[in-house]
């Protein structure tokens, strides 16, 4: 008799999602889906307003990663004025994005990952969260809230808000960077660095620890995709599009992001309202790929900053072969490494002479019919994509969101794990936590708005092939 | 109620707002004089330098021995009138008409490009506006963006008729009127043309400068970018009248 494992809420993540898991009457894993229940619509809803709204409207897209939606949305609107933004503007955009990805990242691996790194996959739900984290380990509680914080920070000094700010505009940044805020930055980013340094030493030495949830955590072969920079380095804001595959031989390179579409397609399924992009060449669902801090570490040939091409010389040992690193667990070490890169990065464009330069707005109008914006966000490669017409208005939005990319490997990631913990005929809470972790390590970002760290209510529940519930678990 | 040239001899009356012993001249409505002593009313429609429509009611106020409220932009002062401007009858119906404001068309704050310089924006904070109680309309509008230095959404209109008003009585041009009845009304440039092919209009910019929320807006302006110069208007509006 079949069976239906149904995980509703996934908790600590960001958004709204369900797991299903479909079990063969012999109790093994016959299929797993990762369905995303809410819908946003910001695709059809766009339509009609004019093209300068857009960075304003899709930033509402997410709470969390709303800095990435503004440039990537800007970056499109560049696109339609046609225009180059003044140099001082990008390296502040830059600075921005960058603050973006240390919040990001922090809140994903302290609040949301480290309560299962910490405390155990198996410990007690009901503590297994930030707040049991800071009762086991306060110092590195602190380090991740204040790490965040200075991420944050730097966001609101640039734009005056921390969420939702306003400061990036088509054409580049609506105020200059005084001097006085430069320097409040510039003093915040040693104390980041050092707690960085100290997170990836702590978890470096960790790692070892979880080496069966390293080699069980979708280490399927899936190509990488991400921008790089035109020398194949780390990039985040501009640069040129790659794709490696799983043996880390280069599938596309240094492609123009106004040409996404001729790599990427988009297919849609019933059970779920995310799209699955995939690798046109290689059609769906074959063309699988991964975006995201993996991708990125795997997709560069360096950092370009010391410490974080140290740490990235370390994370390519993470894999026994010379090849890509495939485990999505080590999303969480490539994520520490993307912090260290992201506050020296910080420290070097902030120290540059040009960054107070007054010309930071280009001005033009709609030149162009339509516009493509790509960067790095957080999660991954970020895509925007609008058309105008004659009056600047919008005619048609298509947006690729970092986790809908990573899409098909989540799919793909919850049968592998499920596959290797799950036993259908003795249903352990430990062992559906281990398929929440590892769609926590893509740190999907859903809806981009709720925040919950282990205390939404999680019922899975086994049905029998006519429905009936032969088993159920509940988590308050 | 046209706008009425101060005369040279008036007679000036005594009055109470709010407790307040007050004098003013007789061709003084209640409002101006409320603007003149600093006690806060609330308001839309009236606009100083231009007529008076009395159509939004954001400003009535009670006066003694009279059932009815009245609305202060269209009332003139007279001898003995006892005003009161704020009791909780009043900020009910304040509340209550900024709601509906809100709930007949699409004012989406966090994304206008008068966030945070808008008029409707800050009634709503100070008649304490934190929700609107009735069902919203969602009814999509037009934008208009067919004018080479400025843009229409009627989305963000609160048909205060501001833009008829200056562009009629100051500029003289006459390009904006109102089509359309209840709340299928909206504002219009030469009988219902696109703005931008509108012969009349002499793109002077006055009708986006009194706007009091997003609804007539600059080209090129992002998001809380579009910032309005009301100051103009009642230097224009006096110079007129002395001429």
């Amino acid at each position: 008799m079949s069976r239906t494992i149904s995980i509703e809420p996934v908790t600590r993540i960001e958004g709204h999602a369900r797991i299903t898991l479909q079990l063969a009457d012999t109790g093994e894993v016959e299929d797993a889906k990762f369905h995303l229940t809410q819908f946003r619509g910001f695709e059809k809803f766009c339509e009609g307003r004019p093209y300068r709204e857009m960075p304003a409207l899709t930033a509402r897209t997410c709470g969390i990663c709303p800095v990435s939606h503004l440039l990537a949305s800007n970056k499109a609107c560049d696109d339609l004025l046609a225009v180059t933004i003044p140099p001082t503007a990008e390296k502040l955009r830059r600075v921005m994005n960058l603050a973006q990805l240390v919040q990001s990242h922090a809140l994903s691996f302290f609040h949301l990952s480290s309560p299962d790194l910490l405390l155990g996959w198996d410990s007690d739900p009901a503590t297994r969260n930030i707040f049991g984290v800071m009762r086991q380990d306060p110092e590195l509680a602190k380090s991740g809230i204040r790490l965040r914080q200075i991420g944050q920070s730097i966001i609101e000094t640039l734009g005056g808000k921390k969420i939702h700010p306003t400061w990036v505009v088509p054409g580049g940044v609506n105020e200059p960077l005084p001097e006085d805020k430069r320097d409040v930055m510039l003093a915040m980013l040693p104390e980041g660095l050092r707690i960085a340094k100290d997170t990836y030493a702590f978890f470096k030495n960790l790692v070892p620890k979880f080496k069966d949830e390293a080699s069980h955590f979708g280490t399927a072969p899936t190509m990488f995709l991400s921008l790089v920079t035109p020398k194949g380095n780390l990039e985040h804001y501009d640069g040129l599009l790659r794709i490696k595959d799983a043996q880390g031989r280069i599938v596309e390179d240094m492609v123009p992001p106004r040409d996404y579409r001729r790599i990427i397609g988009e297919a849609v399924e019933d059970f779920s309202y995310m799209k699955f992009p995939y690798y046109k060449p290689q059609g769906y669902p074959r063309g699988i790929y991964r975006v995201g801090p993996l991708a990125r570490l795997n997709n560069a040939e360096a950092c370009g900053t010391p410490f974080a091409d140290v740490a990235l010389a370390e994370f390519r040992t993470l894999q026994d072969d010379t090849g890509p690193v495939t485990s999505s667990f080590h999303y969480h070490y490539a994520r520490l490494v993307e912090i260290i890169y992201a506050l020296e990065a910080m420290q070097r464009l902030l120290k540059g002479e040009d960054i107070l330069d007054k010309r930071v707005r280009a001005r033009a109008r709609g030149n162009r019919y339509e516009g493509i914006g790509v960067a790095e966000a957080p999660r991954g490669t970020l895509m925007h994509h609008y058309k105008i017409d004659d009056e600047g208005l919008i005619d048609w939005v298509d947006l690729i969101i970092a986790t809908g990319h990573n899409n098909l490997a989540m799919n793909r990631s919850i049968k592998e794990v499920a596959d290797a913990y799950v036993e259908g005929n003795n249903l352990q809470e430990g062992m559906l936590n281990r398929v929440e972790a590892v769609i926590r390590c893509y740190d999907p970002c859903l809806s981009c708005a709720s925040h919950a760290f282990g205390q939404m209510p999680l019922a899975i529940e086994l049905k029998d092939a006519s429905g009936q519930v032969v088993d159920r678990l509940v988590r308050e | 109620m046209p706008r009425t040239p101060p005369a040279t001899q008036v007679r000036v009356v005594t009055l109470t707002i709010d407790g307040q012993a007050l004098s003013a001249r007789e061709d003084e409505t209640i409002i101006e004089v409320c603007r003149e002593n600093k006690i806060p009313i609330p308001s839309l429609c009236w606009m100083d330098g231009l007529s008076i429509v009395g159509a939004c009611r954001l400003c009535v106020v009670e006066m003694a021995g009279s059932p009815r409220l009245s609305a202060a932009c269209s009332t003139r002062v007279a001898e003995g009138m006892q005003i009161t401007t704020n009791s909780e009858r009043l900020q009910r119906y304040r509340r209550t008409l900024v709601e509906m404001l809100f709930a007949e068309r699409n004012h989406v704050c966090s994304v206008c490009v008068s966030n945070g310089h808008c008029e409707l924006q800050w009634l709503a904070q100070t008649c304490g506006v934190d929700h609107v109680r009735m069902p919203y309309r969602n009814h999509a509008y037009d934008v208009d963006s067919s004018h080479e230095m400025f843009r229409v959404d009627h989305n963000r209109c609160v048909l205060c008729t501001r833009c008829v008003r200056v562009c009629d009585e100051i500029e003289g041009a006459h390009t904006w009127d109102v089509m359309g009845r209840g709340s299928d009304c909206k504002v219009i440039t030469d009988l219902a043309r696109p703005w931008g092919d509108s012969d009349t209009c002499t793109s002077c910019g006055k009708c986006v400068q009194v706007c009091p929320t997003g609804a007539l807006v600059k080209q090129g302006t992002s998001v809380g970018e579009m910032v309005k110069d009301q100051q103009f208007l009642p230097i224009l509006a006096r110079r007129r009248h002395i001429r």
